[in-house]
Order: structure tokens, then C-alpha cells, then sequence
């Protein structure tokens, strides 16, 4: 058990460090979050800087403890996180770099480094979420092309995306073919003809996600990634990639929330009320635990090279609670102030609601447990 | 970074496991309840593995580890319920001769309480005029202290291993609720099929995995802070997993017969030794 970092990796944060505090107060302001022209162009704008100062893949390095240290040290300086690049750099990109062909990988993966291009995700049906291997978005072959009709949703930057990564049914569910053995992973252009945008507005206010209709678009066969009917299997390649690593900046964002939360509440003077203070003790002992099962997790991930073990999603679950827990928290703080939507905290309160919901709900994470690691029958 | 266990931790574990295991499994455990006095043998056993020795330096006679594997002992010393002041007398080993080999027994006032009072050879801090109660828990006899006498601060390695023990009985309780869920069958088939009795178990599983590494990395850094806050988690997975695991025992976990009761009453009783929840709330939220 050792916590100490390598000669090598302090070395990596220190010149992290210098760069960040040289090049931050030089960035524009943020934008609206409801400018999606404008989020997109501030989060390549981003990407590009990386790339140019040599940290273009830093989240695709090998060393787990690098990516850990770069997603600390950027959350702590208040650098901008990765936006509208997530899928190009956490998803498409990785799944597209282990199981794309050489011209597909120089296709897709140079533009994503740069900050060219975005891509967005069209996994989640209306009808396919938790399930997600039920998926019914039909292709079928015409001459070079998949001709492909259905319908995604939950798709973020679908707006100002270039590509979507997406998963297809072409070979209908059967006696002999189960659901995840008759799906397709294809790279579908957003410029297509036949593709619609609707945007979703959450429960927040703003539009986070779109749905996607599909109506008879084309796409090139030399745009499936993998094996025909080998879908589901090069998705779970891109799903246990990020595994260890994936929370690290938000478990660091929380215990600054969780400090900034004490010095509002020493202002208010809702210091004074010991409940309220302890549960802020409370909560500071939980995130520093999810501090450390991260270090925990990206430690294992480096030993078992990327394997996900227990922690994932015993993770998962504790953080989406915590956080949650941290906004109500916040509500306690403010008081009258916690039904004010010009109060940053009531909106990040509302946003928090999806944290138990997203990437698989908590209670499906308590399914996989209790079947995947404790060895439970199927669940009914 | 490399924050999992070595292979010398994983070996000292395996060996403390086997000889904890061997020497105190279920029918020892049951025989102390039935006559709970403090096994001397037990103790010597113990000693001569070396397990009070730990943290002692070798050219004192020890072991020469850190806190790191003295909290892995004390999780196995939790899984086993292994009754007696095993934290006090681990915490003398060099300073009362005899400690470190298990041939003396050492107990200590702890918060209210002083546990293992009529038995133990030596006491540390202030018990004169302790007043026995009838207590909680069948394998841990309690002395509170008079009204007024001196309560002292829990020093931080008792913190962390007192959490240990927790630690070692959340996760033990989580195995035998899970163990259970697999074999009681019920409408046909095994209860750990249905949802509500596999959610129950996941959550047991979590609080224990979060308590390890919050009591393995305080055991690394020695924190004060990160130790208080380890012990937090540590005492809620312990007596929570407990409850849990009675509830997934249904009818036979309320017995006198069925183990689950012991870890829930050493788990409230480890709780209630030292500065205790508010305490440590309060250090906590005051370093924010």
C-alpha cells in the first residue's frame, strides 16, 4: 500500500502545474451553457491547447496514475474539463483505436486529438436504456451502404457534432441469435440526409441532451468499426476503458464544493447549528474516502492492466448518494436561498438528480454487484 | 502510487487469517459466549505469532511493521470476533513487559468504558472506583468509568485499529448475509434471487469496500484527521452491515443461536468506546 508518487509522475504534475498557471487566465470566459455553437468552439479551443502542449492524448496514456494526475490537477487549477470532446476522447476514440483498421484510425483519431472534430453518442433508445442490448435502431445492407431507420436519445452535443458513434441492429433477435449478438458499431456522419435533432430539455432548464430520429440514412459500409453483429462486444472494449479513472475530477470538484459549502455557512452563521456542521464533517470523511477508493481503483486498473474489478461500480453507487447528498446539504445552507434559481447550488442541486440515473441507475449497479461480484442468482 | 496490497501484506493476512481461523473458529467463538473468560492460551498463541509484536522494532524483539499491517491484523482479528482488549495490550507491546508476547493482558479506559476490567493484569489510565455494568455485548465485559474521572483522548493508532476491527466485521458480516441469500431457499428457490434481498447485500458490500480504503490509506499517511474520518465509515459499515445481515437472516438471525447478533453487539460496543461520532464530526467539519 503506497501512496507516494514516482520521480516521474511528480516531475509530470509539476510541469503540468506550470503550464496550467500559465495559460488559464489567459482563456476566454465560458459560455452560456445553452450556447452549443459556443461550448463546442470553447471545448476544442481547449483540446487544441492540450494538443499543442503535448497533452493532446493524455487521457488514452497507458499509465492510469498519469491520467489521475492530470484529471487532479486540472480540476484543482479550474482548467475546463473535457465537454464536448467526451465521446471523441472517452469513448468513440479508444474503441475506435483498438478496434478500427489502420485507415480508420488515421481517419477519425488525429481530428479528435486536435480539436476538430466531435463526436456524439447514439447507444440509448426510448425503449433501450438499461437495457440497453435491447436496442431495435434497424440497418440493413444496400450495395456499399447500411441503410439505417430508428431512433436514439440521451444524445449529448448531438447539435454540434460531427459524428455519431452508433449502434445499429442488423441481424433481427431470434431463437438462435440473442439481442447483443445482432448489433453493429458504425461511425454515422451527422450531415447525413435523413438525421433530426430534437433537443431535450432536462428538468433543469436547459438542454443538455437531443433525441435522434433516423430516417433511411446512409452510411458507408467502410464506417463500421469490427466485425458485422460484433457491436456489442467492440462497445464493451470502449465502456471498461475509462473504468478507474472516469470520476476523478468530480470526486476532486466535491471537496472543494464541500469547502466553499463551510465558508458559506461560517458566513451565514448556519455554522452555529451542530447538525448541520456535523453532517458537513460526515460528508468530508466520505469524500475523502472516494478520494481514496479512486486511488484505490486506478492502482488496481495499473496492475490488472484495465481489467474493471470491484471498485467501479461499488464507486458509482457511493459517490452519485454522496453527491447528492452534498447538494441537499447545500439546500440546508442556504435556506430560503435553496429555491432560488439564481443561486448557482439550486441549479447544480437540480442537475445532481441525474447522478443516481445516468450510466446505468443505482439500482441496476446493485443488480451487477450483487450477480457479477457476490455471486447472487439473476435477479426478478 | 501503488495503493494495493503488497505480497508480504497479502501472506501476513493469509497467515493471521489461519491462525485466527484455526485457533478461534465457530466453536471456540460459541464456547466463549457461553463462558466468556478471556482465553490466556488464546492470548499466548497470538503472541507467539507475533501478532502484538507488529509494530514493535525488531532489535526490540518485534516484528518491525507499520500501521499499515497492524490494521490488516485487526481486520482479522474483527472478522473472528476475537474477544478481549487485544487494541490496549497491542498498544503497550514495549511498554508493559509481557505485552508483546500475549503473557500480559493490558485493557485501558476508552471513552466511558473500561473494557475487560476484572480480567486484565495491568489498566491504563484513570479506572479507581469503576462500576461494572451488565453489558451489551456476551463477549466483551464493560466497567463505566466513575462520574467525573479524566476521559482521554484516543490516541490515532487506537482510532485506526479499533476501525480495523470494524472494518473486518463489516466485511464479514457482508460474507455471511451473501452466504445465506445463496442457500436459504424460500418460494422454490434461493432468496438471494430477489432483487430486495440482492440490493440489501450490494449496499453491505459498498460500506465495506469504502471503509477499507478509507482505514487502509489512514493507516498509510498516519493522519489524525484521515484516521477520525476512517473510523467514521468504519463504525457505520460495521453496525449497519450488521443490521443488514440480520434482516437477510430473517427469523434465525433474531436467535441467540445465529452469530449475526455478536457482530452487531461488538460493533455498537466498538463504536461506543472513545471519543465517539460527534467528536470526530466535529474535527472533521472544523478542518473545512
Amino acid at each position: 500500500m503506497d501512496l507516494t508518487y514516482t520521480e516521474e509522475e511528480e516531475a509530470f504534475r509539476a510541469g503540468l502545474r506550470g503550464w496550467l498557471a500559465e495559460v488559464l487566465p489567459k482563456l476566454p470566459g465560458k459560455p452560456s451553457v445553452d450556447d452549443w455553437p459556443g461550448r463546442r468552439a470553447y471545448d476544442t479551443a481547449w483540446q487544441r491547447m492540450l494538443y499543442d502542449a503535448g497533452y493532446g492524448e493524455v487521457h488514452w496514456d497507458a499509465s492510469a496514475t498519469r491520467r489521475l494526475i492530470f484529471l487532479e490537477e486540472t480540476e484543482k487549477a479550474g482548467a475546463p474539463y473535457v465537454g464536448a470532446n467526451f465521446v471523441g476522447l472517452l469513448h468513440a476514440g479508444p474503441t475506435i483505436a483498438s478496434e478500427g483498421s489502420p485507415e480508420q484510425r488515421e481517419r477519425w483519431l488525429p481530428p479528435v486529438l486536435r480539436g476538430d472534430e466531435v463526436w456524439c453518442q447514439g447507444f440509448s433508445e426510448p425503449d433501450a436504456g438499461s437495457d440497453l442490448a435491447s436496442l431495435r435502431t434497424r440497418a440493413w445492407r444496400d450495395g456499399d451502404d447500411y441503410v439505417v431507420s430508428g431512433s436514439k436519445i440521451w444524445t449529448s452535443h448531438a447539435e454540434v457534432a460531427d459524428w455519431c458513434e452508433l449502434l445499429v441492429r442488423t441481424t433481427p433477435v431470434s431463437a438462435e441469435v440473442p439481442k447483443h449478438r445482432g448489433i453493429t458499431w458504425l461511425a454515422l456522419p451527422m450531415d447525413a440526409v435523413g438525421i433530426t435533432v430534437r433537443p431535450l430539455r432536462t428538468l433543469a432548464g436547459s438542454a443538455e441532451f437531443a433525441e435522434v430520429f433516423l430516417d433511411e440514412v446512409r452510411v458507408p459500409v467502410g464506417n463500421r468499426v469490427g466485425a458485422e453483429n460484433d457491436g456489442w462486444r467492440v462497445t464493451m472494449v470502449t465502456l471498461s476503458f475509462e473504468r478507474g479513472t472516469a470520476f476523478v475530477g468530480e470526486v476532486v470538484a466535491c471537496r472543494r464544493l464541500l469547502g466553499e459549502l463551510a465558508r458559506a455557512a461560517r458566513a451565514s452563521g448556519r455554522w452555529d447549528d451542530p447538525v448541520l456542521r456535523r453532517g458537513l464533517g460526515r460528508l468530508s470523511a466520505e469524500f475523502g474516502a472516494l478520494w481514496r477508493l479512486t486511488q484505490w481503483n486506478v492502482s488496481e486498473a495499473q496492475r490488472t492492466g484495465g481489467v474493471p474489478g470491484v471498485g467501479g461500480s461499488v464507486f458509482k453507487l457511493r459517490y452519485s448518494h454522496a453527491r447528492q447528498e452534498l447538494y441537499d446539504t447545500a439546500a440546508q445552507v442556504l435556506g430560503p436561498g435553496a429555491l432560488d434559481l439564481d443561486e448557482a447550488w439550486t441549479r447544480e442541486r437540480l442537475s445532481s438528480l441525474s447522478y443516481t440515473i445516468a450510466a446505468g441507475t443505482s439500482q441496476i449497479q446493485r443488480n451487477i454487484v450483487a450477480e457479477r461480484i457476490l455471486g447472487l442468482p439473476k435477479g426478478r | 502510487m501503488d495503493f494495493q496490497l503488497s505480497d508480504d501484506q497479502r501472506a501476513l493476512r493469509r497467515g493471521l487469517r489461519d491462525v485466527l481461523e484455526g485457533r478461534f473458529g465457530r466453536d471456540a467463538l460459541r464456547a466463549a459466549v457461553d463462558a466468556p473468560r478471556l482465553d490466556r492460551e488464546l492470548w499466548r498463541t497470538l503472541g507467539d505469532a507475533g501478532f502484538f509484536a507488529l509494530c514493535l522494532p525488531e532489535d526490540a524483539g518485534g516484528v518491525g511493521l507499520g500501521l499499515p499491517a497492524a490494521v490488516l491484523a485487526f481486520e482479522e482479528a474483527g472478522r473472528v470476533l476475537l474477544p478481549g482488549p487485544a487494541v490496549a495490550t497491542f498498544l503497550a507491546a514495549g511498554a508493559v513487559e509481557g505485552a508483546a508476547g500475549g503473557t500480559v493482558v493490558v485493557t485501558a479506559v476508552a471513552g466511558p468504558f473500561v473494557p475487560w476490567l476484572d480480567e486484565a493484569d495491568v489498566v491504563r489510565g484513570d479506572a479507581a472506583g469503576a462500576v461494572a455494568v451488565r453489558s451489551v455485548d456476551p463477549l466483551t465485559p464493560l466497567h463505566r468509568v466513575r462520574e467525573g474521572a479524566p476521559v482521554p483522548d484516543e490516541e490515532t493508532p487506537a482510532v485506526l485499529l479499533t476501525a480495523a476491527e470494524q472494518l473486518g466485521s463489516a466485511a464479514r458480516t457482508a460474507e455471511l448475509a451473501v452466504q445465506h441469500a445463496r442457500e436459504r431457499e424460500q418460494f422454490g428457490g434461493p432468496v438471494g434471487r430477489f432483487q430486495a434481498v440482492q440490493h440489501l447485500c450490494a449496499d453491505m458490500l459498498v460500506r465495506a469496500e469504502l471503509a477499507r480504503v478509507a482505514v487502509y490509506a489512514a493507516a498509510v499517511t498516519g493522519d489524525p484527521l484521515e484516521a477520525s474520518g476512517a473510523r467514521l465509515l468504519a463504525d457505520d459499515a460495521a453496525v449497519r452491515n450488521a443490521r443488514d445481515c440480520l434482516q437477510v437472516h430473517g427469523g434465525m438471525g433474531f436467535t441467540w443461536e445465529s452469530d449475526v447478533h455478536l457482530h452487531l453487539k461488538r460493533a455498537w460496543v466498538r463504536a461506543g468506546l472513545g471519543g465517539g461520532a460527534a467528536g470526530a464530526e466535529e474535527a472533521l467539519a472544523a478542518a473545512l
